[in-house]
């Protein structure tokens, strides 16, 4: 078989799906770390946070990264879409009684749909943090002589109901893009390693705790941070 | 027991189709799903209708004919079984049945509940065999050593009966677990050695020829599967199409 015949393997599809997931639950561990910070309370955890958001924009290793989350995001993004659209194809007429509960979890059917509101939470979080960090004007915030760009000045204000009107929507939709992240993890951690042919009559069972236990306790963690702020602001 | 019966009718493959609703009366629970079939049969004709065309054969639930998406289940409620299989007393009096064909746009339906299952014929041809030198030289297959372990993961894989049950039932209308069952029954055997990196590629190559859907693992398949068909057998054919992949022809 030809290389190109290979790539356009459904098979080969799914270990795409696969390596740009699991990575992609290897940066949500990453970014979690970071925003734990924003827990540290005063001028201290200020200084720590803005420090920590230059190192992120500014060292060539975790530039790097950066590049390789945004191209896993892009290729799950339009790698899913592609494999739904064969899916819908697959099946062009739809049963009148289908009873899916029956055989299977409703993350696992609802996958594409859990995507899309994920979808959303990232562009709309990319527009309040990521967009104003790279490309708007900052306050800043002078550690030994030096104007970091102080981000967590911003993060504070946008869940503080004090200064911005909508924060109590904007941790809504923080809390709703985690909990639909968790239910696509609930599904898509241990699936990963099954597409990737990962599997044991021991170990896969482990595998698919430690997916279960990733799901809750990452959005989990992630979303008591803007949750927090907004209950001892303002 | 009196049932309502909304069977999907279809006059050929170009047909648009619908969902017809007949009353029965007169169902044991000891009936067979497709006895009971019979029994709306023997009634559509005797009112001068055209009776409902489905697949069936041995009625011992091994050679993989009938196919009946039964209340939004293949082979309906019951595990383990096919339609052949399942009894009435699954059901109560007064409830309400709605049969379907299996529905796969590789699968067209032919007629009525009839769907054309040769696209698995055609994955097996592209793979899905060994060959044999039968020149009269034969080496014995019980003179080939093969762990136990291995030779019941095979027969395992090899109880597949090729019902389609789980592309029906998959919500992609996937034919993983069939095709991986096929590639696994050979690749655990020394005899499928000479042959495993072909096989797997040419059978993927041929199973998404074939317009089924992509495996999103949700297990449907190996739930509603009547002979038990497992998902590792589907990890076992993406590790064996990676290597292939990489190291085939």
């Amino acid at each position: 078989m030809s290389s190109s015949g290979i790539l356009k393997s459904s098979i080969a599809k799914k270990y795409a799906m696969a390596l740009t997931g699991l990575f992609l639950c290897l940066f949500l561990v990453g970014h979690l770390l970071g925003n734990l910070q924003l827990f540290i309370p005063g001028e201290e955890g200020q200084t720590a946070f803005n420090e920590y958001a230059l190192f992120m924009t500014t060292f060539p290793a975790v530039k790097v990264l950066s590049y390789l989350t945004y191209a896993s995001v892009l290729f799950h993004l339009v790698d899913g879409v592609v494999l739904t659209m064969q899916n819908r194809k697959a099946r062009p007429v739809r049963y009148a009684v289908e009873k899916g509960s029956a055989n299977s979890g409703w993350s696992s059917r609802n996958m594409a749909v859990l995507g899309t509101i994920v979808l959303v939470f990232i562009v709309t979080h990319m527009q309040n943090f990521w967009w104003k960090m790279h490309f708007s004007e900052m306050p800043t915030q002078m550690v030994d002589g030096v104007a970091l760009k102080d981000l967590h000045t911003v993060v504070l204000d946008y869940f503080n109901p004090a200064v911005n009107s909508m924060a109590a929507a904007a941790v809504a939709l923080y809390v709703l893009g985690m909990a639909a992240l968790g239910f696509h993890l609930w599904h898509g951690f241990a699936s990963g390693f099954q597409s990737l042919g990962v599997r044991h009559e021991t170990y896969t069972r482990w595998i698919e705790m430690a997916g279960k236990a990733f799901a809750v306790a990452v959005p989990l963690a992630f979303a008591s941070i803007p949750l927090y702020l907004f209950m001892t602001q303002g | 027991m009196n049932l309502t019966l909304k069977v999907w009718r279809q006059d050929g493959p170009e047909d648009k189709g619908r969902l017809e609703t007949h009353q029965l009366s007169g169902v044991t629970g000891d009936m067979s799903f497709l006895e009971m079939m019979d029994v709306l049969n023997d009634k559509i004709i005797r009112e001068g209708g055209d009776p409902v065309v489905f697949d069936h054969d041995c009625r011992e639930g091994i050679c993989g004919m009938c196919s009946m998406f039964i209340n939004g289940e293949a082979h309906g409620p019951g595990r383990g079984v096919t339609t052949c299989q399942l009894h009435m007393r699954s059901f109560k009096d007064g409830d309400t049945i709605t049969i379907e064909p299996w529905r796969a746009s590789a699968f067209p339906v032919v007629k009525d509940l009839a769907v054309d299952r040769s696209a698995f014929d055609r994955v097996i041809q592209a793979g899905g065999y060994v060959s044999v030198n039968t020149s009269g030289e034969t080496l014995d297959a019980n003179a080939i050593p093969i762990p136990k372990a291995d030779a019941d993961e095979a027969f395992n894989a090899a109880t597949c009966i090729g019902c389609g049950a789980c592309v029906a039932t998959c919500k992609n209308a996937s034919a993983m677990l069939f095709v991986s069952a096929k590639v696994s029954q050979f690749a655990l055997l020394p005899q499928g050695q000479p042959e495993r990196k072909r096989r797997v590629t040419r059978m993927v190559e041929q199973m998404d020829k074939e317009g089924f859907g992509n495996c999103t693992n949700t297990g449907a398949c190996a739930v509603e599967c009547p002979k038990g068909i497992d998902l590792s057998n589907i990890a076992r054919m993406n590790r064996d199409f990676l290597s292939s992949s990489l190291t085939g022809e």
